[in-house]
């Protein structure tokens, strides 16, 4: 049976997080990933979904099993776009380059396409204070990009941002997964989000959190964007919603 | 209710963008109001309530500024202790800072080296410094270096707490990014956490600048020894009934206090004004 998958770039064996405090955040996690693929995480608030990325990302070690990814190159997107308000977009955007310590024109080639990529090429030089919410998170996976990540996960990326800029980010977010080829984790409490821009949703159930059931989703990339209007785009969604009710909390 | 709903349009526009000189006098008129209503007051005591054998007591503005700004010989004096003063007050807080700065780095590096020194800290706060300034005199002479000590002291704490205060309050977000890309303590120290810790090292600073001042000028009470600061002199001033040249000192003291307190501001809004503050983003 194994041998049929595809090997997987991220797998959780068993894990299971319990905090200093007695909280048990996770238990008994089991999810596979495969190169490629598009995977939502949805579950009610606290169930760990955020343990959940920070254990694949090392940030965090599990209590118990284990996670195991296969690839050095990995991007973090937080909900908070986290960038430096002293720096500029462009040197925020060369931030990782620079951590990694990558050469100087190196980093400003990648950092001037990245930015470009996300479409604000022409904000290189104001401060994080001057931007609207959507445009910092655009700076903030620009940032990301640089390292031209094969693992990225998302931690409710665009969670504090308002429906239309949502969506709209959603869009511009699957254009850079088919145009990069990147894998994705991506954490979020929104079903249509998910279904939106999914390869398979995953469910969790409430504290302590395990997987609950998993749906694929069927329709091709690329994905336009009155999917979200189509009827069978409903008719998933609102068993994904089912599932995550049954699940508890919400 | 205000003068733009109440007159329209062009009343607003003509609020928000009012000439040159119309600007200048809505900033300036009140504060200068009330300098006019606060000399007013001034003579008025000087002439109504006080006997001319007792004016010498509050003596009246124009007398302040004629014996002790306009007699070259008083200024010189009053110019050269305020210069001693000043100086003794931007070495220790030269001092101070970097004093400062580099115990709350030291602080920030390690649980055990907080919890070593910052009582100590909190002691310079304690300890009746001014009450010391017989010992150090004792200890360490009259000259510049006890009264550089005393600012040192009088001034160190805020500098330590705000600097610490900043260094630790860095989002747990920034230091998981920097965790992630393998960041060493010191690039962590000196990309991360000395940036973010910038606007409260500058707060430490105005407090400590103050600070500064006030330990030059009433430290020199207490020396009353060696060359005169300017506190010695409103000292000696005040016991030759010389009230005049009291009263030029005390001016010239506040004048330099409001001078530092003028220049920390400016200096804050130099280096961390671009990026730090709550001026609302433009829409999209």
């Amino acid at each position: 049976m194994d041998v049929l998958l595809p090997p997987s770039l991220l797998a959780f064996s068993g894990v299971g997080k319990r905090f200093p405090d007695g909280t048990v955040a996770l238990s008994g996690v089991d999810l596979s990933v495969a190169p490629g693929e598009f995977v939502s995480i949805l579950g009610p608030s606290g169930c760990g979904k955020s343990t959940l990325l920070r254990v694949a990302a090392g940030l965090t070690a599990a209590s118990d099993g284990t996670a195991r990814v296969a690839t050095d190159k990995v991007g973090y997107v937080f909900q908070d776009p986290t960038l430096l308000p002293w720096r500029t977009v462009q040197a925020n955007v060369e931030l990782f380059a620079e951590l990694r310590r990558l050469p100087r024109d190196e980093r400003r080639r990648r950092a001037r396409d990245a930015l470009a990529l996300v479409g604000l090429d022409d904000f290189a030089g104001h401060h994080p204070r001057a931007l609207s919410g959507g445009m910092r998170m655009r700076v903030s996976l620009a940032r990301s990009l640089t390292l031209e990540p094969e693992l990225f996960l998302f931690d409710e990326p665009f969670g504090a941002l308002d429906e239309i800029t949502r969506e709209r980010l959603n869009d511009e977010l699957l254009g850079l997964y088919l145009a990069k080829g990147f894998t994705a984790l991506f954490v979020t409490h929104s079903v249509p989000e998910a279904v939106f821009l999914s390869s398979r949703v995953v469910v969790m159930s409430a504290r302590p959190g395990r997987v609950l059931d998993s749906f694929p989703v069927p329709f091709a990339y690329p994905r336009p964007a009155g999917l979200r209007f189509a009827e069978p785009f409903a008719h998933l969604a609102g068993q994904v919603s089912a599932c995550l009710r049954q699940g508890g909390g919400g | 209710m205000s003068a733009e709903e109440t007159a329209g349009p062009l009343a607003a526009a003509d609020r928000l963008a009012p000439s040159g000189r119309g600007r200048w006098l809505r900033f300036w008129g009140p504060p200068l109001a009330v300098l006019v209503a606060m000399l007013g007051v001034w003579y008025g005591v000087s002439y109504l309530l006080l006997d001319p054998e007792r004016r010498f007591l509050v003596p009246p503005p124009h007398e302040v500024v004629r014996v002790g700004f306009l007699d070259p010989y008083n200024l010189e004096e009053l110019l050269d202790a305020l210069w001693l003063s000043t100086r003794v007050a931007f070495v220790g807080l030269a001092v101070a800072v970097a004093l400062g700065i580099a115990l709350a780095v030291a602080m920030s590096q390690a649980r055990w080296v907080e919890r070593s020194l910052y009582p100590y800290a909190v002691l310079t706060q304690t300890i009746p410094i001014l009450a010391m300034v017989p010992v150090f005199g004792f200890w360490f002479g009259f000259g510049s270096f006890s009264r550089v000590l005393v600012v040192v002291l009088f001034c160190i704490f805020p500098v330590v707490a705000n600097t610490l205060f900043g260094l630790q309050s860095v989002q747990r977000e920034h230091h998981d990014l920097f965790t992630l890309h393998g960041a060493a303590r010191p690039t962590r120290l000196w990309k991360l956490q000395f940036p973010a810790a910038l606007p409260s090292i500058f707060t430490g600073l105005r407090i400590a600048a103050g600070l500064a001042v006030i330990g030059a000028i009433v430290g020199d009470f207490f020396f009353k020894q060696g060359d005169p600061g300017i506190g010695i002199l409103i000292d000696r001033y005040q016991s030759r009934l010389q009230s005049e040249q009291m009263v030029a000192a005390i001016i010239l003291s506040s004048l330099l206090g409001i001078v530092v307190f003028w220049l920390f501001g400016f200096l804050a809004r130099r280096v961390v004004g671009s990026w730090h503050g709550s001026a609302g983003p433009p829409g999209t």
